[in-house]
């Protein structure tokens, strides 16, 4: 215990004394973690991105004018029953006559156009869509199926395939990359930090060698560096928190108006203590194995 | 009792002898001087003697420790045994005088009370008490060697050992050091000073070890530095 707080006085001590050392070190930390908290909301806008093209991937199946609804709900049942779809939904003739006439209430021509009409031009449909992009294909081959294919009309998988399949490959590009993003800066966040430590360590290696003559177990000459390794991965998680507030609400506006579903300062505010843990957790994990790993070598006797 | 046992020592990278089949004993309490030119092997019986570095040949005994057998796990409560000296005073540079002094206390483990009691007591006997709050930096090459002196038997160790104490400093401090080792050894630590200046082995009267090419050549109970 007495050994404890005697390595804690000393960890902090050495912050206190080699200000500018700490300072520069806290500094690149600092960099690092906002990388580092960058990687995590540049996953959450990708996630966004990429969730807001799935949505608008679908496959709608219209169905022939004289086909009963209920045929049409039992075979909205049968899909949703499918492990590939999320959901299916019905627009009946009515409800689509009445989406056309909303989608296009300022186009004069078109309203006078519908009040000429003595019959409802417009299908029913279904509007399907599925869990994972790739098993569209899937799908659009169940509704491919001879019973079904008698009430259908027409299905949009067929015209829309090419658009679907590139959209698709944009999907698991834009994944892809970004796990390759994130994985290289967190590399080179977690490796400068440890450059930076290893140096701060390394200048002070005669130090060391003198401690070690005096009788210095290396549980006494570690200790104070791995305090403030933690300190420092500490004070760089606040500070990079406290920059990245007037960050995210500078951004959010703009990623808003790119991915409408995207509201960064929101998700910010509903989430700010588990990004503030993964901050901390991030630079403190750094910060400690940084020095624990540097100092290694000069344990030696 | 320090016993060096047929003791060699090469450093394959200069292939050089650094000690060639080297024997001695030093009795608890004795004050040794060991002579010789540059390179004749003084710096590396101390290396050896410290645990620094391991005999490639022999054994070293202190007290009960067989020394080139001692783990690195068993060097730091050994080390706790001897105090050092250096001619570049090796310092930890950011601690304060009394944070140095107070350093080899705390690594041995001793409490905060006995510190506060132990660091101003050794600082009055080196005449330092009024720069205890002082950095090393900010002290005169004979203050720091005090400063040295007085970590190395704050710990009342067994053994002092001084690798060219007084290589740094002019004649004045000199004898100012030499002086403070004698009253150590009136103490009753055994001293073993490494040195090649001639005037402090002569005026010494003491036993003189001395070494050539890594033999030793002399070993005199009052000896006197007799160095072509």
């Amino acid at each position: 215990m007495v050994t404890l707080s005697r390595i804690i006085k000393y960890g902090l001590q050495a912050i206190w004394r080699n200000g500018l050392l700490s300072a520069s070190t806290i500094s690149v930390m600092i960099l690092a973690a906002l990388v580092f908290e960058g990687l995590i909301i540049f996953n959450v806008v990708g996630k966004s991105a990429v969730q807001s093209i799935q949505d608008k991937i679908d496959i709608s199946v219209y169905f022939k004018s004289n086909t009963p609804e209920d045929t049409i709900l039992g075979i909205k049942r049968s899909l949703e029953g499918l492990n590939e779809v999320k959901s299916a939904e019905y627009i009946s003739r009515e409800q689509a006559l009445e989406d056309f006439k909303a989608k296009h209430a300022t186009d004069d021509a078109i309203k006078q156009a519908l009040d000429e009409l003595t019959s409802n031009p417009l299908l029913a449909s279904l509007n399907v869509k599925a869990k994972d992009p790739h098993e569209y294909s899937t799908i659009a081959d169940y509704l491919q199926n001879p019973s079904l294919k008698d009430n259908t009309e027409k299905i949009t998988y067929a015209q829309n395939q090419t658009v679907i399949e590139r959209l698709i490959a944009l999907v698991d590009t834009l994944k892809g990359a970004g796990i390759l993003l994130t994985i290289f800066f967190a590399f080179l966040a977690v490796m400068v930090s440890f450059n930076t430590i290893r140096l701060a360590i390394f200048s002070n290696s005669e130090q060391l060698s003198i401690m070690r003559l005096v009788g210095a177990s290396n549980k006494f000459i570690q200790g104070p560096y791995i305090v403030e390794g933690c300190f420092y991965g500490f004070i760089s998680a606040v500070i990079s928190f406290v920059i990245l507030i007037p960050i995210v609400g500078f951004l959010s506006p703009y990623l808003h108006s790119f991915i409408p579903e995207l509201d960064l300062a929101v998700y910010f505010r509903n989430s700010y203590v588990l990004l503030f843990f993964y901050q901390l957790l991030f630079c403190i994990i750094v910060g400690i194995l940084s020095s624990s790993i540097a100092i290694r070598r000069y344990l030696k006797t | 009792m320090i016993i060096f046992q047929h003791v060699t020592k090469e450093y394959n990278h200069h292939g050089t002898v650094a000690l060639d089949k080297v024997s001695f004993k030093i009795q608890h309490g004795e004050f040794v001087s060991i002579v010789g030119r540059s390179g004749a092997g003084k710096s590396t019986v101390v290396k050896l003697l410290i645990g620094e570095d391991k005999p490639d040949k022999g054994q070293i005994f202190f007290g009960s420790y067989e020394v080139n057998k001692l783990k690195p796990s068993d060097m730091p409560e050994y080390r706790r045994h001897i105090g050092v000296i250096f001619q570049e005073f090796r310092l930890l540079t950011r601690k304060t005088v009394f944070e140095n002094l107070s350093f080899a206390l705390e690594v041995a483990g001793r409490p905060q009370r006995e510190i506060n009691e132990f660091v101003p007591q050794v600082l009055e006997m080196v005449g330092l008490t009024d720069k205890a709050k002082n950095f090393p930096t900010e002290l005169s090459g004979g203050e720091r060697q005090r400063v040295a002196i007085a970590r190395a038997m704050i710990n009342r160790p067994d053994l002092i050992i001084a690798d060219e104490p007084t290589g740094n400093l002019d004649p004045l401090n000199t004898w100012e050091v030499i002086k403070i080792l004698m009253k150590i050894n009136e103490l009753g630590s055994t001293v073993l000073l490494a040195t090649h200046d001639k005037e402090i082995v002569n005026t010494l009267g003491q036993r003189v070890i001395t070494l050539e090419d890594g033999k030793v050549v002399r070993d005199e109970e009052h000896g006197r530095f007799l160095i072509g």
